[in-house]
């Protein structure tokens, strides 16, 4: 695709600006925003991935990974403001996440091990468990809200704080897969996926761009299931003190 | 007579948006096995936190609760808790059936209740409601559900909290009986909140007036109503009668 045509397709942000000025929805200011921050965003990542790639060195590929770790347990780490070390749990769950599915794909040589493969891949196993840290919490934080006195009731029974929690940690979890898993469930019959788009229009064989998508289908399930178990595991002892009251207030 | 329940010097504050708000002020008292002691007070006045501070649902900031001569801190809360049972205001329950919550407290330890024909009957309820959802049972029902499953754990101490206000003059008054019931015969001593002064002075033992954090005075029940010492005591009194 040739610059003028990339100039030309900011045509689109033009015209939704005027659609949202004309309506007055008031989201003009965050469309351009937005939008050229994408563009800054994806024009540094392309330049550093140019880079990256260029190296020999693997320390270049893992500093790049942990700086998308990072990235995403910063984001995600906002929903839970107020829970105890929170920044790291949920970056050991998305470097636990990563670790493992990297792992299988490259210890069965799935996909092979080059920086290309690796980043692409990782990228979306790190988004991904982002956005799924991120629909946890926020799901969590609800439930709690709403069946505190549930908490109270199994803790007053003299139920263990695992058991008092459980019920609402397995909602949390349904929950917040359940975006994912609906997304799977139309693929191909209403979208297609980008990534498979992005190979066909480049000219892969479409057989071969389902077959790598598959492979992502079904690394992105696996790996939203884990996130969500791992971080509701590292998350609930400290939702509760020493004397197994639920302590929620600082969230 | 044993001390059951015992409070010494106890004080709880709590933090509210920054704020911090004293509870409770330097709280003594004993309660004899076996007894009933009600408690009374204006709201927000810390009845509540009073019977949270005995299974450990709050910990003391200062002072100790001591059950059966050993302080709160110091049990196994799970055996504590189990010891030391509570009846919330609103009855809740859990999703699912009757016979779903009134096992509850057996599940949790792993447990099947072998015999719930015999916690349904003596708390009024039939065979014929184990199999309802329990959330769809009327208020006195509910409560009624709420004691039977506390006494699946068979307390030794019984913390009501307001477990009659939400209901009607007739289920108040059946669940009132089922409670003096459960004191007699299994000699449970009970500590019982209630914003109901007629209740207190039908039901207790002794009665505790709680104004403001402070345990303003605790005496034999029908002295407290007739002949109150403190002056606080007459004023509340008073107050309330004139209400009626």
């Amino acid at each position: 695709m040739s610059l003028i045509a990339l100039l030309c397709s900011f045509g689109f942000v033009i015209f939704s600006f005027f659609l949202s000025q004309a309506f007055k929805l008031g989201l003009g200011r965050d469309l351009i925003i937005t939008s050229i921050r994408a563009t800054i965003q994806l024009l540094i990542v392309g330049y550093i991935l140019n880079t990256v790639f260029g190296f020999e060195n693997p320390l270049a590929m893992i500093l790049m990974l942990l700086v998308m770790v990072f990235v995403a347990t910063k984001n995600a780490a906002k929903r839970g403001k107020g829970l105890p070390r929170i920044f790291w749990k949920i970056f050991l769950t998305i470097s636990i996440v990563e670790i493992i599915t990297q792992g299988f794909l490259l210890g069965l040589q799935i996909v092979p091990a080059t920086p290309q493969y690796i980043i692409s891949i990782s990228g979306m196993i790190i988004g991904n468990s982002m956005v799924i840290a991120n629909l946890f919490l926020n799901r969590l934080k609800a439930e709690l809200e709403m069946r505190k006195e549930e908490v109270v009731l199994v803790l007053s029974l003299g139920g263990s704080v695992k058991q008092s929690i459980y019920p609402i940690l397995k909602q949390s979890i349904r929950s917040s897969l359940i975006p994912t898993i609906e997304g799977q469930r139309t693929i191909g019959l209403v979208q297609l996926p980008g990534m498979m788009t992005g190979q066909i229009i480049a000219g892969a064989d479409p057989v071969q761009a389902i077959r790598l998508q598959l492979l992502i289908v079904f690394m992105i399930l696996f790996a939203a299931v884990l996130t969500a178990i791992i971080l509701a595991f590292l998350i609930y002892p400290k939702l509760f003190n020493k004397d197994q009251q639920l302590d929620i207030s600082a969230w | 007579m044993t001390t059951e329940v015992e409070f010494i010097n106890v004080s709880k504050t709590y933090l509210n948006r920054q704020e911090v708000v004293h509870v409770l002020k330097g709280v003594s008292g004993e309660v004899e096995k076996g007894s009933i002691v009600t408690i009374i007070g204006p709201s927000g006045s810390g009845k509540s936190t009073i019977l949270s501070l005995c299974n450990l649902l709050l910990t003391p900031d200062e002072g100790e609760v001591r059950i059966q001569g050993k302080d709160v801190r110091n049990w196994d809360i799970q055996k504590l808790r189990r010891r030391v049972g509570i009846a919330f205001q609103g009855a809740p329950m859990l999703t699912g059936t009757v016979l779903d919550n009134l096992s509850l407290p057996l599940r949790l330890q792993g447990r099947t209740l072998e015999n719930p024909k015999k916690y349904m009957e003596f708390v009024g309820l039939t065979e014929d409601h184990l199999s309802r959802q329990a959330k769809e049972l009327s208020g006195g029902q509910r409560q009624r559900l709420s004691l039977a499953r506390t006494l699946v754990n068979d307390p030794a101490i019984l913390l009501l909290d307001e477990v009659t206000s939400a209901l009607d003059s007739l289920s108040a008054h059946e669940v009132e009986e089922l409670i003096l019931r459960i004191n007699r015969e299994q000699n449970t001593t009970i500590l019982w909140v209630t914003h109901d002064q007629s209740q207190a002075e039908r039901v207790g033992d002794q009665t505790w007036l709680v104004i403001d954090g402070r345990v303003v005075e605790a005496a034999p029940t029908k002295q407290f109503f007739v002949k109150p010492k403190e002056e606080q005591t007459k004023q509340f009194l008073e107050l309330r009668r004139g209400y009626k």
